[in-house]
């Protein structure tokens, strides 16, 4: 029998900096809610507003599987491997921290609001060498279809991290409805609604609510409205 | 009352943000370190409430830093701290205390 929790959009943490406004699905910074401290090996599930110009300066991290994806603007991001870029909508960064990595993050546009899902995983293997990557997704490929934008091996689509975590996006149309089927024995999936409301496994979701759902090998989804949009994030419910 | 916290990680920089992060909270006091022997002479000398375990060690260094630790103050709570000083350490600390 499939179990499931359900995390509504005005139940997360809220932080509100001025420059950043987050929201926390899992405790994050001076959020603490211990009944909210991961699903499974996802840890973090950030959904920042960073204004014009604003953004994180140079901070360490070390032992995460960090995935960024931007929702809205562009993101310029610096790191102590070297790595200089900007990732906007319709690409995927992801950062193995390993050992110990520092970056800074930023909104690179001046006059624009940059929204981003952060996203953290526990790795399946501590201290890792740290390691950057980034990819353009075909956002085509995913309207009626999760698009794989990541997973555990490097020769498969999407980027690749270390853990056994798949990750789709979707952007579907109002009335369509398919299955989708967990890719590991032991997973459970994530889902989160971008945009638009969903039913999934018989919930209506709607803009920002989170649905986890374990014990089971497939979730049934049907999109309720026009351009619903779907991030699913199928981990592993045993922390390693 | 004051949680005293040890943590040990290789990098030194995250010790150094450690430290300060630790230090940040009046009811935190943080003792930040890179090496196993820096630790296990904290730990002979003072009362500590928590050791995190940061960044590098290895699993045999773990398990030795662990049983010298455990020695010195049985019941002493060790847990793993991932992220090296960012966004997890509150979480992690409220839940190993309380």
């Amino acid at each position: 029998m499939s179990q499931f929790i359900l995390h509504k959009e005005n139940t997360r943490g809220h932080a509100n900096h001025g420059w950043l406004d987050a929201h926390h699905s899992f405790s994050f910074a001076n959020y603490y809610n211990p009944e909210r401290m991961h699903f499974g090996v996802l840890r973090v599930l950030n959904d920042d507003s960073i204004d014009g110009g604003m953004g994180f300066g140079s901070h360490p991290h070390d032992n995460m599987e960090i995935i960024t994806i931007p929702l809205a603007g562009a993101i310029a991001h610096k790191d102590s491997m070297g790595n200089s870029a900007v990732i906007k909508n319709g690409e995927i960064q992801v950062m193995s921290a390993g050992t110990g990595v520092s970056h800074s993050e930023f909104n690179a546009n001046a006059d624009e609001q940059l929204n981003l899902l952060q996203i953290w995983l526990f790795p399946n293997k501590k201290n890792v060498t740290p390691r950057y990557d980034q990819q353009t997704l075909d956002v085509a490929a995913r309207h009626n279809n999760f698009q794989q934008i990541l997973s555990p091996n490097a020769d498969d689509a999407g980027v690749w991290i270390h853990q056994d975590a798949w990750f789709s996006l979707g952007k579907f149309d109002e009335g369509f409805e398919t299955e989708y089927k967990i890719k590991k024995a032991g997973n459970g999936v994530y889902a989160f609604v971008i945009n638009g409301e969903v039913t999934i496994n018989g919930q209506v979701l709607s803009k920002r609510d989170g649905l986890g759902v374990w014990d089971t090998d497939s979730i049934s989804f049907k999109a309720n409205t026009a351009d619903a949009e779907v991030l699913l994030m199928d981990v592993p419910m045993e922390l390693n | 009352m004051q949680t005293t916290i040890l943590y040990i990680g290789r990098d030194t920089e995250i010790t150094a943000v450690m430290n300060r992060l630790l230090n940040a909270r009046p009811e935190w006091k943080g003792l930040c370190v890179c090496k196993n022997e820096e630790a296990i002479s904290i730990c002979k000398e003072q009362h500590i409430d928590l050791v995190l375990l940061g960044n590098g060690i290895d699993q045999e260094s773990e398990a030795e830093l662990k049983n010298k630790l455990l020695a010195l103050r049985p019941g002493l709570k060790i847990i793993q701290h991932y992220g090296g000083g960012s966004g997890l350490l509150y979480g992690e600390i409220m839940s190993a205390t309380n």
